[in-house]
């Protein structure tokens, strides 16, 4: 639990309570000899409301595991192990890998929404705006009616900033921005409890980028809903998101407080992302970045799978592949390192002070200076 | 003919140019065949009536044209010294089928080359050139293409002099003329797409020469649409031809299987049950079109991984639960519910 | 709207290319067509006027350049006259064709178009339930492709007309009543039109099978339809949305492969004795009646313009991103 930080905004009251518990989640592509692990033992734990950023690479296997959480994964992949559970409501849980196909089917949308990197190429081409709104609202809520789900439809549309003569339009008539507004608005329109993101702005230019991401942060502080967002841009994640997790071939590497993961890392591929991007203030540094090149899932080193490229590998890092464990201190943190959990100590770049409690009292401002 | 074609459609098997496998500048893709049934079925049928296409005159027991009785007059059926029987004018069928498979299958095969490399010639030209000469072509093509092939054969053989219609290179060629325009089509769209690449534009950039780009870096990519589309227009010629010497509008003494339906179709052989005039001939051109049919699906599912057969193959299904209490991993692969496959001990 | 009318100048200028091959064939023809129009005709009258629209129509008269008797062809063209059909007693080919044209419209159009709703619904439910044991179809349905449609009409009469006696072995009706617009009419030409049109349906149908399946293979991959089920809406819909994008190059292709269901429809008419198109087309090549072929190959042309601009209004229909470049 991260304790210290400030409850979410009104509309749910139920603050920080584990909305999402994934344990050992194993997903492979393919079978047999030949499958290949694209996550080998995940845990993962989204809060009501909190904003989860999920970074890592290409080929890392984020969106692997965001998809496998919802049963959406395409085939080959297959889920190979762990559990998945879902707690809608305190002492209520859902087993996700359990469910059904009718099961997830009332769950979906409702309870857990999607929004895509390309909006172009998750809205259907032939379809208008409008219909592709109402069509989850005449399917969960039939109650509502033809005329009730055109009027909510609008309803979405102008939360977004779009106004509701769009309805009948279709996606080639709108520009980028706007289809993802509208992808959004969708995810919405059942007010789910989590929305998982991937890649959402990646796409569209800085500018775009940075309207639709306040929009998203104003919606969730409106409505309070959860969001797993996935991207590989670390800095994107400091500033919206209230956890981040790391993710590197497959594996959970580290997780903690957005703020304290950035001040004070504690994995060395984490410092090696955070050193891969210049900050706009302060002195001039020298990029390190991190060399070599992320392994071939088919082919991982043993051990530790980051110890061919970190620079402070032990013999035990070659060895001994380390497990996901919270760290000494405060904070709820989680790390998966020789360094952090073995008898020496880590090295000073690994062990800065996380920012204390001065920041755990001020409520995390979303919204850009 | 229609809007839209960037996903070409056929009512022949599935002639979809889906992607050019990726490879790189003037890397030759190899030619790994997918060793799956069908394409060993289809190759194992098209040696088989390759085969027969050659041997098949000298291995008929008689010859085709010999009438074996001046006194009866129906046609005879099976029997131990006609292992097909006989036509109306008491000829073996079974001689007439195989020395009709040569005029077919070369034919055919003429057709389906010279059509191939017409295609080529005006397709890729115009994917390459762009501009002009590429609107020019792609009418030209559209032309063809929408004008109905058949009708406008009859026309022209019509109107041929008996004496030349039974010459199969000519046959070919003329089909040949008709059933380009497809390949074409599939192969301007291809260049199209390959000439974007960046491989290629450096090519230009860097001066090479028009048609040595051509030769070296855009024709070894378009090899398996190449093939496909050879294999496509064959099954055409054999469908066409068959059809032409049906109607007699090929020379009668030249034997081919459609000559021997015209025949067949002349004794009213459906009315009356002679089953032997119309099934082996029919049945021969039916699985020689199965067999191009099967190899360009083979080809098909090479360039358009996609299209196999999906799920995992009991093979590879029974290899995989082979390690241990695993479940087995599910034939049916469905859209939306990824399967939850234990057994495998978390790492 | 500028794409149609892109589309109907193109048709058009098809129309005249094919008008003039038509044209040309006689005169680019090794021999003398009139002379073999002739030699057919023995035993029937032959007056000078009859003499001289045979010359007329093949350009064996040197009176005229090629370019005045091409413009004489427009013009009798575009007045109807389509020349006389020597295999049908003297009578204009319009005549001939008029009498053999509503039997083929009904019979192949009716074919064609239930053969294409059949086996788009096919296709959707193969790609649909991929893995399962409607794969297995697949091989068979290249059976069928393959194998000529007067084939598959020779096996049908074979079974089922002369085995089983479940249909009537030809022509489109008894013959020896006379046409009436009553049921006993109505069911007596429904019953001869059974065979043939199963014939077509069967050997056309596989080619919108595989195709429908590879293209709908191809559109459940987009992000859009697993979108659709992660909003968990019913499996019908969720199929919906993938085939109605499906459906587009579906079309495009049935624009392409109208011509060889047309040609193999003919052949199985001729089989089958029906009197359309396909018949008359086979007398009018057996007694060099070359005026009526010609004439064929006209209406043929024109009625597969005709059909690809059909496709072409429901595909403009169906698609809204052309509907807006219009």
């Amino acid at each position: 639990m991260t304790a210290g930080q400030a409850p979410a905004a009104p509309a749910r009251a139920t603050a920080w309570r584990p909305l999402l518990e994934v344990r050992g989640l194993c997903v492979d592509y393919g079978a047999g000899p030949d499958a290949v692990h694209a996550v080998a033992g995940a845990d993962l734990t989204l809060h009501a409301g909190e904003v989860l950023g999920l970074a890592g690479e290409s080929g890392s296997g984020k969106s692997t595991l965001a998809y496998a959480i919802t049963r959406l994964l395409r085939a080959p992949g297959m889920i190979t192990g762990g559990s998945v559970d879902y707690h809608p409501e305190p002492g209520r849980t859902v087993d996700l890998l359990a469910a059904g196909e009718s099961g997830l089917r009332v769950l979906r949308w409702s309870q857990i929404s999607v929004v895509m990197q390309s909006a172009m190429n998750a809205l259907n081409p032939v379809l208008s705006i409008g219909s592709q709104l109402t069509d989850v609202l005449r399917a969960h809520q039939p109650a509502l009616g033809k005329a009730g789900a055109q009027d909510r439809a609008a309803g979405l549309l102008a939360m977004v900033g779009i106004s509701a003569d769009r309805l009948g339009s279709h996606p080639h008539q709108l520009s980028g921005g706007m289809r993802q507004r509208v992808m959004i608005a969708m995810a919405l329109a059942l007010e789910p409890q989590i929305v998982i993101m991937d890649e959402p702005t990646t796409a569209l230019d800085v500018v775009t980028q940075r309207d639709i991401l306040e929009e998203l942060m104003e919606l969730r502080a409106r409505l309070g809903f959860a969001v797993l967002f996935i991207t590989h841009d670390l800095s994107l994640l400091i500033e919206i998101a209230d956890s981040i997790a790391v993710m590197y071939a497959g594996r959970l590497v580290e997780r903690a407080d957005a703020t304290a993961l950035f001040r004070a890392p504690r994995h060395p591929y984490t410092l090696g992302l955070l050193r891969s991007f210049p900050a706009l203030h302060g002195p001039r540094q020298h990029l390190t970045g991190i060399p070599g090149s992320p392994p071939d899932l088919r082919g991982l080193p043993a051990g530790c799978v980051f110890h061919p490229r970190c620079r402070y590998a032990l013999d035990r890092c070659r060895t001994d592949a380390p497990a996901l464990l919270p760290l000494a201190e405060d904070g709820g943190r989680l790390a998966a390192c020789w360094l952090q959990h073995g008898a020496a100590a880590a090295p000073a770049e690994l062990a800065v002070p996380a920012p204390g409690a001065d920041l755990a009292a001020a409520p995390t401002v979303r919204t850009q200076p | 003919m229609a809007i839209g074609t960037s996903t070409d459609l056929g009512s022949g098997p599935a002639a979809g140019p889906g992607l050019v496998p990726a490879a790189g500048p003037a890397r030759q893709p190899r030619l790994r065949l997918p060793r799956s049934p069908k394409v060993l079925i289809g190759l194992a049928g098209m040696i088989g009536f390759l085969t027969l296409a050659v041997i098949g005159p000298w291995i008929a027991p008689y010859d085709p044209d010999r009438s074996f009785s001046t006194t009866a007059s129906f046609p005879q059926p099976p029997s131990a010294a006609h292992l097909l029987g006989t036509t109306q004018q008491q000829q073996d069928v079974l001689s007439q089928l195989l020395a009709g498979g040569r005029s077919t299958v070369l034919v055919a095969f003429v057709a389906g080359l010279v059509a191939t490399l017409l295609s080529v010639l005006i397709g890729v030209t115009a994917g390459y050139t762009g501009g002009a000469a590429d609107d020019l072509l792609s009418m030209l093509a559209n032309l063809f293409l929408i004008m109905p092939a058949l009708p406008l054969l009859i026309v022209i053989f019509g109107f041929l002099p008996p004496s030349q219609g039974g010459d199969d290179l000519l046959i070919g060629l003329i089909i040949a003329v008709t059933g380009w325009a497809f390949g074409a089509r599939v192969l301007r769209a291809q260049t199209l797409s390959l000439r974007s690449r960046d491989y290629v534009e450096s090519a230009r950039i860097t001066g090479e020469r028009g048609w040595r780009i051509i030769t070296h870096e855009i024709l070894p990519n378009l090899i398996p649409v190449l093939a496909s589309s050879f294999l496509f227009t064959v099954l055409y010629g054999v469908g066409t031809y068959t059809a032409l010497a049906f109607l007699g509008l090929v020379n009668p003494n030249h034997w081919s299987w459609g000559g021997m339906l015209f025949y067949a179709q002349v004794a009213g052989a459906e009315q009356s049950g002679y089953w032997w005039l119309f099934l082996p001939p029919g049945l021969a051109v039916a699985l020689l079109g199965t067999a191009l049919a099967l190899l360009n699906f083979g080809i098909d599912e090479f360039i358009n991984p996609r299209l196999r057969a999906a799920g995992l193959s009991r093979r590879r299904a029974r290899l995989a639960g082979a390690g241990g209490t695993a479940a087995r991993p599910p034939r049916r692969f469905v859209l939306g519910v990824t399967p939850v496959v234990r057994g495998r001990e978390p790492r | 709207m500028r794409v149609i009318s892109r589309r109907i100048g193109f048709y058009l200028i098809t129309a005249i290319a094919a008008i003039t091959v038509d044209f040309l064939i006689p005169r680019v023809m090794p021999g003398n067509p009139v002379e073999a129009v002739l030699a057919k005709m023995q035993g029937q009258v032959v007056t000078k006027a009859t003499l001289h629209a045979l010359e007329l129509q093949f350009g064996s008269s040197t009176s005229e350049g090629l370019w005045g008797q091409y413009v004489h062809y427009w013009s009798n063209l575009l007045h109807g006259n389509l020349g006389i059909s020597t295999s049908n007693g003297l009578v204009p080919v319009t005549t001939v064709i008029r009498g053999a044209l509503p039997w083929t419209i009904g019979l192949v159009g009716t074919a064609t178009v239930i053969s294409f709703i059949l086996g788009t619904l096919l296709g959707v439910l193969v790609a649909w339930r991929r893995g399962g044991w409607l794969d297995t179809l697949l091989p068979a349905t290249t059976f069928f492709q393959a194998a000529p449609y007067f084939f598959l009409a020779f096996l049908a009469i074979d079974l089922f007309s002369i085995r089983l006696g479940w249909f009537p072995p030809g022509s489109a009706r008894n013959n020896l009543d006379f046409p009436a617009f009553d049921w006993a009419y109505a069911g007596d030409v429904l019953d001869h039109a059974v065979l043939p049109a199963l014939t077509i349906v069967v050997a056309s149908a596989a080619g919108w099978i595989v195709g429908m399946r590879n293209v709908m293979i191809t559109t459940m991959d987009e992000d859009y339809v697993l979108i659709a089920q992660a909003k968990g809406l019913p499996k019908q819909r969720v199929v919906w949305y993938a085939a109605r994008n499906a459906i587009l190059p579906s079309i495009s292709g049935f624009s392409l492969a109208i011509g060889f269901v047309v040609s193999g429809a003919l052949l199985t008419e001729i089989v089958f004795s029906y009197p359309g198109l396909g018949f008359i087309m086979l007398t009018a090549v057996q007694d060099a009646d070359y005026a009526l072929l010609q004439g064929i190959f006209l209406v043929i042309t024109m009625a597969v313009l005709v059909a690809n601009l059909a496709a072409d209004f429901v595909y403009v229909f169906l698609d809204p991103r052309i509907r807006q470049e219009a």
